[in-house]
């Protein structure tokens, strides 16, 4: 009885196998994840976008939970974004940073001023530097940052209600009372 | 014949005028050495592009990955070693841009699972053949009363 036993192991082996191929189905290859989760925000000194005079560095975002959004005018779901992005800041529950992705000044700063500006200030990326360093592969793509200045979590696509209310935005309260526990604003 | 000659020469022709129409700045990239250059390609072949996934940093023409073959051209022009590259693109973009996965404790199971199987087949295999080997030994010694029936058996055959 004991020898038998032995034939069912690739039997077994096989369905262990099955069980891991079957889970990988399910997974979306569009969602990596990210390798700056964990991480500090990268070292950068960049324009704003509406002044050229004003520089934003890494250090300017800490202090508070924060959300960095990548965006661009060339990219179509920024604009399939963009209104939620509006509603969420004016409901103050965090400061929104955007990084202008490869994009052209002038073409911003117009569409901004047409369409709205949800943003606590704007990181003109002109060269994608800080894209490249933020791991970014399209837009838009959002970052939680903590009060520490870490990367917590990455979304890569648009932000709509689904996505805010089912994670952004349960973790944001998390991240929110972290920062308050530990005597940050 | 000489049409059809004619006519194929003209659309590799066009081929070549759109390929050269499509380089980019990237692609005209002038490398310090040859050297340089071919393990620069050889390099960037074997990192995957974060946004189009099936394909490598040479194949792929999306902005990220002409951004990022740069960034390999222009680090191996600075004397930067093959594991410092790496490092570079897999703590932005993680392992996934390896096309070639890291022996690490999460993929023990890509490369040691063939082995492993290989090994549970060749022990099942030995065990299978070597049983099957006793029992036939074992079917060789029959009693006397089996061997009395075998040759009644034989003998009605022979009628």
């Amino acid at each position: 009885m004991k020898k038998r036993l032995v034939l069912f192991i690739p039997l077994i082996l096989f369905l262990v196998m099955g069980v891991f191929l079957y889970k990988g189905l399910f997974l979306n290859p569009q969602q990596l994840d990210s390798a700056l989760e964990g991480k500090p925000v990268p070292a950068f000194q960049l324009q704003k976008l509406e002044d050229a005079n004003e520089i934003i560095t890494n250090d300017s975002i800490k202090g508070q939970v924060s959300l960095l959004n990548v965006w661009a005018t060339w990219c179509p779901s920024c604009k399939y974004e963009h209104p939620y992005l509006m509603r969420l800041a004016r409901q103050n529950i965090l400061p929104i940073y955007g990084i202008n992705y490869r994009d052209e000044r002038a073409m911003a700063i117009r569409e901004l001023s047409r369409e709205g500006d949800p943003y606590t200030k704007n990181i003109f990326d002109h060269d994608g530097r800080l894209g490249l360093d933020l791991g970014v592969y399209g837009a838009p793509e959002s970052y939680l940052v903590d009060h520490n200045g870490i990367i917590r979590f990455r979304y890569a696509g648009p932000i709509d209600m689904r996505v805010w209310n089912e994670t952004l935005y349960p973790m944001i309260q998390e991240l929110q009372a972290q920062a308050k526990a530990e005597g940050a604003s | 014949m000489k049409t059809l000659v004619g006519f194929i020469t003209a659309i590799l022709l066009s081929f070549s005028l759109v390929g050269a129409a499509m380089a980019t700045p990237v692609d005209t990239y002038e490398f310090k050495s040859v050297d340089n250059q071919k393990r620069a390609l050889e390099l960037a072949h074997s990192l995957r592009c974060p946004q189009c996934q099936n394909q490598n940093l040479i194949d792929s023409n999306s902005p990220v990955a002409q951004d990022l073959r740069l960034e390999v051209y222009q680090m191996v022009d600075a004397g930067k070693g093959d594991e410092e590259i790496i490092e570079f693109m897999t703590s932005r973009y993680g392992e996934f841009v390896l096309y070639k996965p890291r022996m690490e404790a999460k993929t023990y199971i890509l490369w040691l699972g063939p082995i492993a199987l290989l090994l549970v087949g060749l022990v099942i295999g030995f065990i299978f053949v070597r049983q099957q080997r006793i029992s036939n030994a074992v079917d060789q010694e029959i009693s006397a009363e089996e061997q009395a029936e075998l040759d009644r058996l034989l003998k009605r055959d022979d009628k």
